[in-house]
């Protein structure tokens, strides 16, 4: 089976906050199973951007954007397309990790549950096969009916990642996923998505430069709300083409 | 005096002034408390809270009006309850910030501050004339839930605000619409921070009697209520109508009622505590 070069991509898309010109123009193919990094000082539009895949702000007062977002080739923001359908497809993490305050179990499950799925069987299934997906099977498998805001904060973490998975999407949002953790932690998020990328296509937004070198395929970077570059990681990183991007890659702004 | 004496002595000075202030509340609490209790705690017994109102003080009871009283508490919650926090969730996670919005927001907080008479009076014309109520319980519960509507919907709202913005992110980006999010994320994180305001709510309401007098209870109600329909009285009215009498027994007779439903309203906000305890214990961001 050959990969599909634009599982993801963005046309002509601007978006505005009220009077803001937040995102200029962008145009971008994503490779599907693989992992794409948007990097770029804060403010610069890429959360924004990310956010775009999955209409998160939709729910944002004055929020628009103009141009097309397509997921294997079809326009989400279309009338017809139903958002709680999207989001089976395009799975998200946040930057600070988010657990219901619910046990482990209900965590994994709500995705599945909200969608009307009752099956016990089912359930429990689906939550062993994403926990294990998310490497924290072992950590939690005898405490499943514990309160996941009594796990660690690089475990809340990935049972986040579990959570997202239960719902089996084909892209996974990640927005800064491992900046509110601890080195070892964010280590582990890091070899997490270096697996998940055999199954899905991943899109994470850093601030890490070393991250960005470390787990991502090909990477953006984003200056006041423009994708300046756009290029193979190792390409980015060893002859960046714009001199924005030297300078931000180089620490010397950002 | 250097400069750094002289701040230190400010600094004193305002801290005895402080402690001043936060004793006057207290001690004139603890006076009024001390007075009510010398005077009518012994009169507190099974027959005091078993009998019904007499024109002789020391047959009188209050069994009709605590159980008025109830009778109001859980009908006015019945009815305010859902209103308040289906209000409280429309504006806070529905309604779109428009002028609209803001101007029926600020409207709530004012009514929040309405003298209760006022309510006695739109509730005396609404329920009792052009519903043609009368002075019923029933009547009585629905100016006391006009009463209290507004705190209930201004603590649903801020229970409702405590709740972290991530949490709903999280069940959005699962696949959840908002009601979804509402019903299995929002409302069980900050129930218990609903119920606290809810049960404060209440604790205003059990102790109002001018809204009720003015739509119509009575003073003597020689029978406990046994429907919403039926007349009723509560302790307040009772306890207004026992000072204004000339004898001593019957301000005995008050006092005793004072301490009753004082009870009352302690026992309200000690749930309230307790719950709000409780929800903090349970839930940490």
């Amino acid at each position: 089976m050959t990969k599909k070069y634009s599982k993801l991509e963005a046309i002509n898309l601007d978006a505005y906050y009220g009077d803001f010109h937040a995102l200029k123009g962008i145009n971008i193919a994503m490779e599907e199973k693989a992992v794409t990094a948007f990097i770029g000082p804060s403010g610069c539009g890429k959360s924004t951007f990310l956010r775009t895949f999955n209409r998160m702000n939709d729910y944002i007062d004055g929020f628009r954007i103009e141009g097309q977002i397509l997921l294997d080739g079809r326009d989400i923001y279309e009338k017809d397309i139903r958002v709680d359908e999207l989001r089976k497809e395009v799975g998200m993490v946040f930057q600070k990790p988010n657990p219901f305050p619910k046990s482990i179990y209900e965590n994994v499950v709500y995705g599945l549950k909200i969608q009307g799925i009752k099956d016990k069987k089912i359930l429990q299934e689906a939550c062993e096969t994403s926990l294990q997906q998310a490497a924290i099977w072992d950590e939690v498998k005898d405490k499943l009916d514990k309160s996941a805001l009594a796990l660690s904060g690089g475990q809340q973490q990935r049972l986040c990642i579990a959570r997202a998975l239960a719902i089996q999407p084909s892209v996974i949002l990640m927005d800064e996923p491992a900046s509110a953790l601890d080195p070892i932690s964010s280590a582990k998020i890091e070899e997490l998505i270096y697996d998940l990328k055999k199954d899905y296509t991943i899109v994470i937004v850093t601030h890490n430069m070393q991250q960005a070198g470390r787990v991502s395929d090909h990477t953006a970077f984003f200056y006041m709300g423009e994708l300046v570059e756009y290029a193979k990681t190792k390409t980015m990183f060893t002859s960046p083409k714009d001199t924005r991007t030297q300078n931000y890659i180089t620490g010397r702004f950002g | 005096m250097t400069n750094s004496e002289k701040n230190r002595l400010k600094d004193k000075a305002f801290q005895v002034f402080g402690v001043f202030c936060t004793f006057i509340g207290l001690v004139v609490l603890a006076i009024f408390l001390i007075d009510i209790v010398i005077e009518g705690v012994a009169r507190i017994d099974w027959d005091f809270l078993t009998s019904l109102p007499s024109r002789r003080a020391a047959r009188a009871g209050i069994l009709t009006a605590w159980a008025g009283t109830l009778w109001i508490l859980v009908l006015s919650a019945i009815i305010a309850f859902p209103l308040g926090i289906a209000a409280g969730i429309y504006l806070e996670e529905y309604a779109k910030k428009t002028k609209l919005s803001n101007f029926l927001e600020i409207n709530i907080a004012n009514l929040a501050g309405v003298p209760s008479i006022i309510y006695g009076l739109l509730g005396l014309e609404l329920f009792v004339r052009i519903m043609n109520l009368g002075g019923i319980l029933l009547a009585g519960a629905l100016t006391l839930s006009l009463l209290i509507l507004p705190i209930v919907i201004v603590t649903t709202r801020e229970a409702i605000k405590a709740v972290p913005r991530t949490i709903r992110d999280g069940s959005f980006a699962l696949g959840a619409s908002k009601w979804q999010t509402v019903w299995h994320q929002v409302l069980p994180a900050s129930f218990g921070g609903i119920l606290t305001g809810v049960i404060l709510a209440l604790s205003r309401a059990v102790g109002e009697a001018a809204p009720l007098i003015v739509i119509g209870a009575l003073a003597y109600v020689p029978f406990v209520p046994r429907s919403p329909m039926d007349e009723f009285t509560v302790l307040p009215i009772q306890i207004f109508n026992w000072t204004s009498r000339p004898q001593a027994a019957f301000l005995t007779n008050a006092a005793a009622a004072i301490i009753i439903l004082l009870l009352i309203t302690f026992l309200l906000n000690g749930i309230a505590v307790y719950l709000r305890h409780r929800q903090q214990k349970k839930i940490k961001w």
